[in-house]
């Protein structure tokens, strides 16, 4: 299955994109996007356990399941106001 | 009803459009841009949303803040991309029949999209650097 995944803040900077596709086994989850995406971007090791994640912009978690399509968002430490 | 913009906040119509003839109180909270941080120079700040998600709990926070504090009127606006130094980055403004619970629900609102609203900020600084300000992971 193919998932977008959208990047914000210091995501997007390490990673060097706001936008990256991430082509996985059907029957992965949300835990195995985010192996693969450091595999190919080690930057984002460091701020993993800082991230809350999202699929199609509701929060999500590592172990909830991903289907083709849907769009995952990685979600540094907030700071608006 | 909750917004995003990348212009200036003009507060003048939010203020109008917050006028009730059953309240007594209307109140207009600014979160403004400081000139400095952890003792460096701060030049202007930078900020970035997942929008749709932001909107959404901005919109999520403005409902529970007007059944906690029976608001008759409540809106909540976060300015985007770069805001100069001293200038306005949200805005919070609630409508009560009396002066007490517009205080309290201005703060609660503020206090929870710190925690809850997927908005970043950056600060860049006088002697060039710039950082993500260390926020809140998500809730």
């Amino acid at each position: 299955m193919r998932i977008e995944v959208r990047l914000f803040a210091q995501a997007r900077e390490r990673v060097g994109s706001a936008n990256a596709r991430l082509e996985l086994p059907d029957g992965s989850r949300v835990a195995d996007a985010l192996t693969l995406l450091e595999q190919v971007y080690p930057a984002l090791a460091e701020l993993r356990p800082h991230l809350a994640l999202a699929i199609d912009g509701t929060l999500a978690r590592g172990s909830d399941a991903l289907a083709d399509g849907n769009e995952l968002s990685l979600l540094p430490p907030v700071s608006g106001g | 009803m909750a917004e995003l913009t990348h212009a200036p906040i003009d507060v003048a119509p939010l203020l109008a459009a917050a006028a009730r003839p059953e309240c007594g109180a209307v109140n207009l909270f600014l979160g403004t841009t400081r000139d400095h941080h952890e003792g460096r120079s701060v030049l202007r700040l930078e900020y970035e949303a997942h929008e749709g998600m932001a909107l959404a709990a901005l919109r999520v926070l403005e409902d529970e803040a007007r059944t906690r504090f029976e608001l008759a009127h409540v809106v909540v606006v976060h300015r985007l991309g770069v805001v100069p130094v001293a200038e306005a980055s949200v805005a919070v403004v609630v409508s009560t029949p009396h002066r007490a619970p517009a205080f309290e629900a201005s703060r609660w609102i503020m206090d929870e999209l710190k925690r809850r609203v997927p908005i970043w900020k950056k600060e860049h600084f006088a002697d060039g650097g710039a950082e993500w300000v260390k926020g809140h992971v998500l809730e």
